[in-house]
């Protein structure tokens, strides 16, 4: 389960290189996403979530997970996609960052993905300023695409929206 | 970085310190050898062990430093100049040590400046010591006015002076030939891992404590804390067996017993939950051993709280110095322990608030004397446990806080207006120092004065979960109080409900619970939607948690549940919550990155259910409450409506109306109450009747909402007036409350008066007039109107309620009914064209009373003067009849007694009517 972080930095890096990747994919809608999976510590299903008052709204609120406090963020509002209209119980992606915990919740999880620079593609330049921030590249699959998501980026909203209220 | 030099830079910076204290209280007690001894015993381990590691700079510094120290103890008075500049060389051994620590190797530079100057010292001062006093003169004994002399015992690896000696001479200096051979000197300073190992060196080692140290909680806690104790010269050596343990191994330690803290939690709570006693027994005594081993890791991160205070007779000194004064420093409790983490956060605010005592707080020399103080001010630091909390008091013997000075400051800085200043108490006007950039001192000094400094403390203090309290006296001092949690790892706390979500309060803010309920004496009252609670002749300010945060409370919740009580310095609120739990040790975890600018949150804490709950801030809170509410103003606002209430009180009969509505009626207008068996309820001509008393008795509903019932009992009020009697039918019988009535009348309702707020409930009060002519209409009216309408009574009573009240009684008594508000419409009305055969008058109105009314009556022409007068009074006492009498009132009735009044009446009719007749 603890793996060491590797940056995503390294992962881009790597996607340069040539060298095939691992990504867990999740998806949030019709939508699937890739996680590089050096980051993906756990898989899990979120229960006993405790709401936070005040919080932002992208987090859904606190949970446990093996007797660590984990803050659970959820994909669809980080990514300002619309309200899901079947509230199921979702799944979640343990990552960590900075030696904080945090779940990010999404609708299911599905295989891991072997991919090579051969269907890497650039981020595409129409796509919504908040996605383009946060993905690192597409994927070209069979009849899919495969949004690879930075990770850290997912997880740095808070310090985002500092820099932005203070410019 | 080798271990060696890391060990040997943690021991240097520890001793520093230590030399650093004991030269300050050497200069006061020049002839204590001791503390002299002390000194020279550690720098001299300093300078030995730089020579080992091939450190020339600082090994020079500290020869110097000590060959200075040495004139000292051969009987060199020890001036203030040479103790600073030994002060001074002790500062740039810091500064190179810090670079050392950085950088691995010795800074390049020259300490050619110093070692000159103490050179020069040591050199000249030796003729003017010798003539002096002779080299072997004994000491005089110690002052007693200082306290013992803080004598800190060995610690393992390091050696007694004696033996350090013999080693030291041996050693070359850095004045002798390049040291080649630096053998002969142990590594006193070194890990005791290496103590084992010198055996063969020629000094004798002091101890030898790795073979023997059990690594014991207990023991561990000893290795950063130099213990006091009164050994005489660092002769005896106790030895206590101690290592080293690095703070990142004691912190994984405390997380992993945290950890065991929760999952011990969580049996319990399934231990509770089932009744299979079989495993109890071992899980008690899980419990046990993981409380005591809570106790003992925690232990291992306690360090007394003189580890803080180890500087600050240094910064008094040079503060004294600078300032031109004479300060005192007096530290009392420096044994107590406390955590490290806390230790840490509270270094800094501690050595400022010390400045700032010093600088603002002590007057001048001058001033103090001529204030008749003593010349020398004293600062006291004081610490102590108090339950879960350490209390540290730092307190001045200066002027006091310039109150005046803050409150007008705080008006210009737009802090508070001037009206608020004014109502504020001492306690809040001193709280405005805590405020950033707020300053009155009058001119900025090198030390202090420019604002910034008091914020910063009471944030840092607030941080870790503690609370900062200021008491001024003028022209006695100041003294400041500050309470910490002794640790922040594990705390207890009240787990209560809010809305759906449960919260963690830390019990150190909780002074109280409360329950509340809109039934119980206990009840929140508003003010101007303001919500607040008597308690103790005190009223708290009330905020509700889910408010708080940001959630919709129902009317109900806001109403009911449980007030804790929570202090803050000395700011005291109440927070409404839903339910309490009960309390619990929980371990804090730190809130998430992306939380942490919640200040209403200090972190969150599994439960031993396995939730996440929020731990909620009592400081957070505090400072919502007085943003929400301004404390100062609702006191005055309170007494105002407390002086209302002594107002005269109305006993109400309270029931239920359909639809479960309140409803209520005055007591004295009822006759009885029934509760008659639904099958006796007859109906005739489509109106229901019962035979009540052996007479047919109509029985009206208080509202349509109500359906008499065919079964079971059904609850009746009756009202009677002479023979005829009127049952009212009602729901169910509530209550009969005394409260003063502050009615607000309803428009375009016969059947209601208006409404009425009774035991917290809205409450409509029901018009007995709306209600007799239904009951009658139809076959009492028609009979006896015209005979009894022959008279005309003139009813004065202020109270619009009461005139309401009484006229249907009155005309179903066969008058005329007319009324007045005041004696002066009374006094109209008589002198119309209306002829009035009967006054019926209040006797206490506000203006002109009733007496005085039939006082105008009287002293009036015929026919007016003869006219028969009853006065109504709430109070009938001995002086009130005797001015009855002298007025000719012809009786005197109890406000509320209508059948005293009807009687009344019917004794006047009587000869009224013979002489009409």
């Amino acid at each position: 389960m603890m793996k060491p972080a590797n940056s995503n930095a390294a992962a881009s890096a790597a996607a340069k290189d040539g060298a095939t990747q691992e990504f867990v994919t999740v998806f949030v809608g019709e939508t699937m996403f890739g996680l590089a999976i050096n980051r993906v510590h756990d898989v899990f299903i979120p229960t006993g979530i405790t709401p936070v008052p005040l919080a932002p709204p992208e987090i859904v609120g606190l949970l446990n997970l093996r007797g660590r406090v984990v803050t659970a963020i959820c994909l669809r509002r980080r990514l300002g996609m619309p309200r899901a209209q079947t509230q199921g119980a979702g799944m979640a992606i343990g990552l960590e960052q900075a030696g904080e915990t945090f779940g990010l919740v999404v609708d299911g999880v599905g295989e891991v993905l072997k991919l090579g620079p051969d269907t890497h593609e650039a981020v595409p330049i129409n796509l919504d300023a908040r996605w383009r921030n946060l993905a690192l590249g597409v994927h070209r699959l069979d009849g899919k695409l495969l949004v690879i998501l930075d990770v850290d980026g997912l997880l740095s909203f808070g310090a985002e929206r500092a820099e932005a209220s203070a410019a | 970085m080798d271990d060696l030099l890391r060990e040997f830079l943690t021991e240097s910076s520890e001793h520093l310190d230590t030399v650093d204290t004991e030269l300050v209280r050497f200069e006061q007690d020049p002839n204590n050898e001791t503390i002299l001894r002390n000194i020279f015993r550690l720098v001299h381990t300093i300078k030995g062990t730089c020579g080992f590691l091939g450190l020339p700079r600082l090994e020079a510094l500290a020869h110097a430093a000590e060959t200075l120290m040495g004139r000292f103890r051969d009987g060199m008075p020890a001036t203030g100049a040479s103790v600073t500049l030994i002060l001074a060389t002790l500062d740039r051994l810091k500064a190179i040590l810090a670079d050392l620590e950085i950088a691995g190797t010795e800074p390049a530079g020259s300490d050619d400046d110093l070692i000159e100057a103490l050179d020069r010292m040591s050199a000249g001062e030796i003729p003017a010591a010798q003539t002096q006093a002779p080299v072997a003169a004994p000491p005089p004994p110690p002052e007693p006015v200082l306290p013992p002399p803080v004598e800190r015992e060995l610690k393992p690896g390091e050696v007694s002076l004696d033996d350090l000696e013999a080693a030291f001479l041996a050693a070359p200096g850095p004045d002798d030939e390049p040291a080649t051979v630096p053998a002969p000197l142990p590594v006193p300073a070194a890990a005791p891992v290496l103590a084992a190992a010198p055996a063969s060196t020629p000094a004798p080692v002091a101890a030898a404590p790795v073979a023997a140290s059990a690594p014991a909680p207990a023991a561990v806690q000893k290795a950063d804390a130099p213990a006091p104790a009164a050994t005489e010269g660092g002769e005896g050596l106790a030895k206590v067996q101690t290592i080293r343990v690095n703070v990142d191994t004691l912190e994984h330690l405390m997380t992993m017993v945290s950890e065991l803290v929760l999952t011990r939690n969580q049996l319990l709570e399934i231990a509770r939950r089932h009744e299979d006693s079989s495993y109890k027994v071992p899980l008690q005594r899980l419990s046990h051993v993981t409380a005591e081993l809570q106790e003992g890791v925690m232990k291992t991160r306690m360090q007394p709280i003189g580890n803080a205070w180890q500087k600050l007779p240094r910064v008094v000194r040079d503060l004294s110095a600078e300032l031109g004064k004479q300060i005192e420093l007096v530290m009392l409790g420096a044994e107590t322990e406390l955590d490290r983490q806390v230790l840490d956060v509270i270094k800094d605010p501690l050595t400022h608030m010390v400045r700032n005592s010093a600088d603002h707080g002590l007057e001048s020399t001058a001033a103090r004397v001529a204030a008749g103080k003593p010349a020398r001010g004293t600062i006291r630091l004081a610490a102590y446990h108090e339950g879960g909390t350490i209390t540290i008091e730092i307190a001045d013997d200066g002027k006091g806080l310039d109150l005046a000075a803050i409150r007008r400051k705080a008006v210009e800085r737009g802090l508070a207006s001037q009206g608020d200043v004014e109502k504020m108490t001492d306690a809040q006007v001193a709280k405005f120092i805590f405020h950033a950039g707020f300053s009155t001192a009058a001119a900025v000094t090198s030390v202090s004065g420019r604002g910034v400094g008091m914020d910063v403390v009471k944030t840092n203090i607030e941080t870790i979960g503690g609370v900062i309290d200021i008491n001024t006296q003028a022209g006695r001092g100041t003294t400041f109080t500050i309470k910490i949690p002794l640790t922040l790892a594990i705390v207890a706390a009240l787990i209560v409900r809010a809305g759906e979500s449960r919260f963690a309060v830390p019990q150190v803010a909780v002074l109280e619970l409360v329950r509340v309920d809109p039934t119980a004496p206990q009840k929140i009252e508003r003010i101007n939607g303001a919500p607040v609670l008597r308690l103790r002749e005190r009223l708290l300010p009330i905020v509700t948690l889910t408010s708080l945060l940001g959630q919709e409370a129902g009317e109900a919740e806001t109403h009911s549940g449980f007030v804790v009580v929570a202090q803050v310095g000395r700011q005291r609120f109440g927070i409404l919550v839903d339910e309490v739990f009960h309390t619990e040790e929980i371990v804090v975890k730190p809130m998430s990155s992306k939380l942490r600018h919640l200040s209403l949150f200090a972190g969150n804490t599994i439960l031993g259910d396995g939730a996440v709950v929020l731990i909620v801030d009592p400081n957070g809170v505090a400072r919502q409450v007085s943003q929400s509410t301004q404390a100062g103003a609702i006191p005055a606002e309170i007494e105002a409506e407390e002086v209302e209430a002594g107002e005269a009180k109305t006993t109400l009969l309270v029931f239920k109306g359909g639809n479960g509505a309140f409803k209520a009626v005055p007591l004295s207008l009822v006759t009885r109450l029934e509760e008659i068996d639904a099958a006796k309820v007859e109906w005739l001509g489509g109106r229901p009747l019962i035979q009540y008393r052996g007479r047919l008795m109509p029985l009206v509903v208080a509202d349509e909402a109500i359906q008499i019932r065919t079964e079971g009992t059904q609850a009746l009020v009756v009202f009677s007036d002479g023979e005829r009697a009127m049952g009212l039918v009602v729901d169910q019988i509530v209550d009969i409350v005394e409260e003063r009535l502050d009615i607000e009348i309803a428009a375009e309702r016969s059947d209601l008066i208006g409404s009425a707020v009774l035991r917290g409930r809205a409450t409509d009060i029901i018009n007995i007039a709306h209600f007799l002519p239904l009951a009658y209409d139809d076959w009492a009216r028609g009979s006896r109107r015209p005979t009894k309408l022959s008279k005309t009574l003139l009813l004065v009573d202020d109270s619009a309620f009461f005139r309401d009240m009484l006229t249907p009684v009155l005309k179903a008594a066969g008058f005329g009914v007319i009324t007045a508000d005041g004696a002066e419409r009374a006094l109209a009305i008589l002198a119309g064209e209306t002829r009035v055969d009967v006054v019926v008058t209040d006797l206490e109105m506000p203006g002109s009373t009733g007496f005085d009314l039939v006082a105008a009556i009287r002293g009036a022409g015929q026919p007016i003067a003869g006219l028969p007068v009853i006065g109504l009074s709430s109070a009938v006492g001995a002086e009130t009849v005797d001015r009855a009498r002298r007025l000719a009132i012809s009786d005197l009735v109890a406000k509320f007694d209508r059948s005293g009044l009807i009687a009344a009446l019917a004794e006047i009719e009587a000869p009224a009517l013979a002489q009409a007749a």
